[in-house]
């Protein structure tokens, strides 16, 4: 905290309500370069309340704190990435196995119960003053300019607001800037953390050490609604889960809780599990929309971050919030540094954060997928295509007397079971090159 | 229902933490607009925790002390059906894992 920069008329330079990876990223960088920091956090502790799937390319962090992939609670660097598809009777996986994967130590797999507590700790080491079990009831206005935040009969004052309370954003409504998300906007993780030895996984995963595997499946997990299940390795855990796209779980008629069980279930998931303990069995919604979900990131004295902001991308291969929350942060720090060394909290000086977002690797992949959510749409992606690649793949293997085809033929006569008509397979994978 | 080889939800939810509002619920049902958007088994099959229920009497149970705090019946229910908020400073769930 620099006493030189805290003006009389506030009581913090800075407020940042929620400590996940975006608040806490905005928090410390604000901190490091000297600014009076309050970092509010509803949960008993920071993390408490946060849970995601668990897959961080946390690259990111290394501008943050050099020191995060030696200290940060990591559970394992993951080498194996799988892509599967699932039936009641099949499993299709594109397996992915790379060294350079864990030299580069990209993508680590982690817990946010334990992650976030640890990031909380290291803003608090550079002078954030940490709030936790402090619930923001809304924000405190001036005319059309934020000056602080409510909590129960308390009011704080700052120069600037970082709302960084995640998909939910009660700050963003209080604001304007959102009002009820469209459906399709919106995706329901409903996830189980599954206890076993840490030999068993290695053991059962294939991985040597440290390594993990991560797997996304689609298809039977949800049994055609849009989204997917996934499963990543931890320490002596397992997170296991699906992703329900909302629009779709309220036209199918299906229950959430159901298509999670079905999921963990499945004759071809079941076995992975065999034997674990049940830790927690938990929910959170995952903004889905992509670019277009994107709201106004600024107001006079509000800066938006993370998954307040909608900064969530879901490309099929893998589903990212946690770096884009943390690169987000980054950009919000710079700009709010900016406008408290000039004074000037004004919409258009806090406007060069969408500016600067926009440029940095944040705005261009919200770009480069705008098309993706639209993409996955497509119902044939849930169902058909998984069918269907099994249907080919079974004609390879199930050498039972009668005289094989070559590969095309083959594929044709799958396609004329599969209700998918080759047009509309040529058109899906145009649209997913185009998308993805 | 499905069930796995963790059990049932309720057994589920009894592993996690919750520091329990026993004061104020966090959620409240406006029955009569349920009643008319029939918003009753929409809430029940989106909610993992198994936080809403028909009673006989055609009205909708809630047992907010379940709750994981998504967000996702919010997101779903007619208008004016749900008040839904988080619950107090440091109370409801406290995941240990994440
Ligand atoms: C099932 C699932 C799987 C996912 N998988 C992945 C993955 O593998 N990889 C990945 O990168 N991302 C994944 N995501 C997305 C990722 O979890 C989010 O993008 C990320 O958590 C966003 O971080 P955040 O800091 O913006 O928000 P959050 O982590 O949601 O943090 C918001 C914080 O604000 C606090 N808060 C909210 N309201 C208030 C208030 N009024 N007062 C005080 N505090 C408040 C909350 O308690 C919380 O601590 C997944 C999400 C889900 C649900
Ligand atoms: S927030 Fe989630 S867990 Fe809580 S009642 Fe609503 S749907 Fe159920």
């Amino acid at each position: 905290m620099n006493a030189e920069n805290q003006s009389p008329d506030v009581d913090f330079d800075v407020i940042v309500v929620g400590a996940g990876v975006a608040g806490c990223v905005t928090a410390y960088q604000l901190a490091v370069k000297g600014h009076s920091v309050l970092l509010a956090e509803r949960g008993p502790k920071p993390g408490s309340k946060n849970l995601s799937g668990g897959v961080f390319y946390c690259s990111v962090m290394k501008e943050v704190m050099p020191e995060f992939e030696a200290e940060a609670p990591i559970e394992r660097r993951v080498t194996r990435n799988c892509l599967s598809f699932l039936s009641p009777t099949s499993f299709v996986n594109l397996d992915y196995r790379d060294e350079r994967l864990a030299q580069n130590g990209t993508a680590v797999t982690v817990l946010r119960a334990k992650l976030d507590d640890w990031l909380a700790t290291k803003c608090e080491d550079v002078g954030v003053t940490l709030m936790p079990g402090i619930k923001v009831d809304g924000l405190l206005k001036d005319a059309d300019r934020i000056v602080g935040i409510k909590a129960g009969d308390d009011t704080l004052r700052s120069h600037v607001v970082v709302a960084a309370d995640g998909v939910n954003s009660f700050l963003c409504r209080d604001a304007g800037i959102r009002a009820t998300e469209p459906t399709n906007h919106l995706a329901v993780g409903v996830k189980s953390v599954i206890r076993l030895p840490r030999e068993v996984i290695e053991e059962r995963f294939n991985l040597n050490g440290d390594e993990g595997a991560a797997y996304a499946v689609v298809g039977d997990c949800t049994n055609g609604v849009g989204g997917g299940g996934f499963l990543y390795t931890n320490i002596d855990s397992i997170s296991i889960g699906v992703v329900l796209r909302l629009d779709d779980l309220v036209e199918r008629g299906e229950s959430s809780s159901d298509l999670h069980d079905r999921f963990l279930s499945n004759p071809a998931i079941a076995p992975f599990l065999k034997g674990g303990e049940l830790l927690e069995y938990g929910s959170h919604l995952v903004a889905e929309g992509g670019r277009a979900m994107v709201h106004d990131l600024t107001r006079p004295g509000l800066v938006v971050v993370g998954d307040a902001a909608g900064l969530t991308l879901n490309t099929g291969l893998t589903l990212r919030g946690m770096d884009l929350a943390a690169g987000s942060g980054i950009v919000a720090a710079k700009t709010i540094d900016t406008a408290l060394q000039q004074g000037d909290f004004s919409q258009a000086s806090l406007d060069a954060y969408t500016a600067e977002l926009d440029a940095t690797f944040v705005g261009q992949d919200m770009r480069t997928y705008a098309k993706a959510p639209d993409f996955f749409l497509n119902p044939r992606m849930y169902g058909d295509y998984g069918r269907l690649l099994s249907d080919v793949l079974y004609g390879v293997y199930n050498l039972d007397m009668k005289p094989r085809r070559h590969l095309l033929p083959m594929v044709m006569a799958a396609l004329k079971e599969s209700p998918v008509k080759a047009m509309q397979l040529a058109r899906d994978a145009y649209a997913a090159v185009r998308a993805l | 229902m499905n069930t796995n080889q963790f059990g049932t939800v309720t057994e589920r939810l009894d592993r996690n933490h919750y520091e329990t509002d026993v004061e104020q619920s966090h959620i409240t049902v406006d029955q009569a607009a349920a009643r008319a958007a029939d918003a009753g088994p929409l809430l029940v099959r989106i909610c993992p925790a198994h936080v809403y229920s028909i009673q006989a009497d055609g009205t909708i149970g809630v047992m907010a002390a379940a709750c994981l705090e998504c967000g996702a019946c919010l997101a779903v229910a007619p208008p004016g059906v749900l008040s839904w908020r988080y619950p107090r400073s440091g109370m409801g769930i406290t995941y240990r894992e994440g």
